[in-house]
């Protein structure tokens, strides 16, 4: 249908170009690292995740379990292995539900523009200006812990962005010439959505993604340090470290175990994202003004 | 991870009224629409304009508190009377509290209170949310400020080194460490400071509790480890966004102009670049020290600071609503008069600005 038309799409395949750096693999298995547990941790962990294995807390690297235990005698390693599932589970259904809330909305306002768009970013901006821990906390506070309420809350919040970055693009491409050949010849606004707006918009869409997910990381880390998150018994990183800071004074790193697999998470995404960008725009002329 | 400023806005309406150009008008002030009036007259009306919004912006955010804790499966009667309630003392004691009237009532009653200073009775201690927020908010403001004294110059200076130096070994360096920094939690970096130089080296204290006799040293000890940590993230995206800000302008045509000219490097700078760099910077350090209300929250919880938000956040645990509605508001209330006083700033800092594009 499109070879009608003598303007083509500025498309190239989302992967197109990218080549496997250092940092890129480096970065890559360590999340592949962190999903193999995660998917299979239950049986890899040499304990339950609650299950208390010693009666000496604050067991030191190499006594009790393999990395020590925690406050309670509970084996840090198996908490840890537990730990990355609930981590990535959360993060990972948090930034589905704010790309599900943002993408269509931001899209819906680019392309109705007119009232539903002033309204829309209206609410948006009234939310930006209000930093989204304490927006968080506000709700946390009115509804109490729970995961919902946690998954949910964050989700909104983190949907704002994800919203200005959807329109954004979507405003930019809409009013390119693919897109107005396609509405000249007849084109209805879904087909222009689907066809047109959605594919040349994967590529800036992973990447947000991609930062999307690592903030969550950190918010909802953030949330559980405050006691606010996750709840015991069940195990989740940012939880552990609030548990066991305590121990910190004693000797103990069970608390900056897993801060530092955050940071091991958190930093690879980044560079992952980063080293995607650099590649996508390796041969755009915005690189090329800037050299 | 800078976030895309750039928005679309709709045309911009001329005829709009000031207060209605809240609706239309960008946020941000670079799309300005203003009739022509004398250039005095002209700034104080877009300042005008700016409170306006920022206050508008505030009633919206005060709006968005009340409707977000006040929505609720049950309500704060319920909520004071726990599991043992019946129906006759619920019913007395939200004829009390004016439960019984509607929510529109009861959000102009509490903004009413707010604007006043009576910020309310705290459900769990009983005293006034106002004394207990007095009698904490030195401790979180010190904070602040100390973070803010140290982290303002050392960013800018750091900023600019990295954008004289734009590609180099310097730049990468401080790319690299600043990208670890933002991708990491601030309790991160809080523990692993803890870890040094409390745990292992002893030099510093790791509880933030400071006391009226205590002499400067006593001070710094207890409070070096808070700050520097605070310090740590806004330095981060404080240089970043200094970096891009004079990397933009010395990259533009008229200092390739006045380069060319063979003007000497210092006026080149003083002269040309500053004046039109002040603008963003200005901006760049209001934004960055509003980023330090959700940065402060975690650090008092780290270094167990008895300040305000330690109270918004056992508010939260204990789900006391007024002592949560207040702290929301004064924080909020920061940060947008923070991001204002950004928008004002940059406004008089520089003349095009005050001009419709």
């Amino acid at each position: 249908m499109s070879d009608t038309s003598d303007i083509v799409a500025p498309r190239k395949p989302t992967f197109a170009g990218l080549r496997l750096t250092r940092t890129a693999i480096f970065a890559g298995s360590v999340l592949l690292f962190w999903l193999v547990l995660a998917l299979f941790g239950p049986w890899i962990a040499p304990h339950g995740e609650a299950e208390i294995i010693s009666g000496q807390t604050f067991a030191p690297i190499g006594e009790g379990g393999l990395l020590g235990t925690d406050k309670l005698g509970r084996d840090v390693l198996s908490r840890l292995i537990y730990g990355v599932r609930t981590t990535l589970l959360l993060a990972l259904v948090t930034t589905v539900i704010s790309f599900a809330i943002g993408v269509t909305l931001g899209f819906a306002a680019a392309i109705l523009k007119g009232w539903f768009d002033i309204v829309v970013s209206r609410i948006v901006e009234a939310f930006m200006a209000f930093p989204s821990t304490l927006l968080a906390l506000v709700v946390i506070g009115a509804f109490g812990t729970s995961i919902t309420v946690l998954v949910l809350t964050v989700g909104l919040v983190l949907s704002t962005s994800v919203f200005r970055v959807s329109r954004a693009l979507g405003y930019d491409i809409g009013v390119m010439d693919f897109v107005e050949a396609a509405r000249a010849r007849g084109e209805g606004t879904w087909w222009i959505l689907t066809r047109e707006i959605l594919p040349n918009s994967t590529a800036p869409l992973i990447a947000e993604f991609g930062l999307r997910f690592t903030f969550s990381i950190l918010f909802l880390s953030g949330l559980s340090f405050l006691g606010l998150g996750v709840q015991e018994p069940a195990a989740d990183w940012g939880l552990m470290v609030q548990e066991n800071v305590g121990g910190l004074f004693l000797g103990s790193s069970a608390a900056l175990i897993p801060a530092a697999c955050i940071a091991s998470l958190t930093v690879s995404m980044n560079l992952l994202v980063d080293w995607f960008q650099q590649r996508q725009q390796g041969e755009t002329v915005l690189e090329k003004i800037d050299q | 991870m800078p976030e895309p400023q750039e928005i679309h806005t709709p045309a911009i309406t001329k005829i709009t009224p000031f207060w209605l150009q809240w609706l239309f008008v960008e946020y941000r002030p670079s799309n300005e629409a203003v009739p022509s009036l004398g250039r005095r007259n002209r700034v104080l009306r877009i300042i005008a304009t700016r409170l306006a919004q920022g206050l508008l912006t505030l009633l919206l955010a005060s709006a968005i508190i009340f409707a977000a804790t006040e929505i609720l499966p049950g309500d704060v009667a319920e909520a004071i009377l726990g599991q043992s309630r019946t129906e006759e003392a619920l019913a007395t004691l939200r004829e009390e509290m004016g439960l019984n009237r509607s929510a529109i009532v009861r959000y102009f009653d509490w903004l009413g209170g707010m604007v006043q200073g009576d910020l309310g009775t705290s459900l769990a201690t009983k005293r006034p949310v106002a004394d207990m927020i007095v009698s904490r908010m030195w401790n979180t403001l010190r904070l602040a400020l100390l973070a803010a004294a140290i982290s303002v110059p050392l960013s800018l200076a750091l900023g600019l080194w990295s954008a004289m130096r734009a590609g180099g070994r310097v730049d990468k360096t401080l790319a690299m460490t600043t990208l670890a920094i933002i991708a990491v939690p601030e309790f991160f970096v809080g523990l692993i400071l803890m870890k040094i130089f409390a745990v292992e080296l002893r030099w510093l204290s790791a509880t933030a509790n400071t006391r009226p006799y205590y002499d400067f040293w006593e001070n710094f000890r207890a409070l070096a480890l808070p700050v520097a940590t605070l310090s740590f993230a806004v330095v981060a995206h404080m240089m970043r966004m200094t970096r891009s800000s004079v990397i933009n302008i010395f990259t533009s045509p008229y200092m390739e102009m006045a380069a060319l000219k063979g003007l000497p490097k210092r006026r080149l700078v003083l002269r040309h670049a500053l004046p039109n760099a002040l603008s963003p910077i200005l901006t760049v350090i209001a934004l960055n020290l509003s980023y330090m209300v959700s940065g402060v929250i975690i650090v008092e919880t780290v270094f167990g600071v008895p300040g305000l938000t330690r109270l918004l956040v056992d508010g939260v645990s204990l789900r006391d609503i007024p002592l949560i509605q207040a702290c929301a508001m004064i924080f909020g209330s920061v940060y947008i008069l923070l991001n204002l006083l950004a928008d004002i700033l940059s406004i008089m800092a520089n003349p095009r600005l005050r001009y419709p594009k």
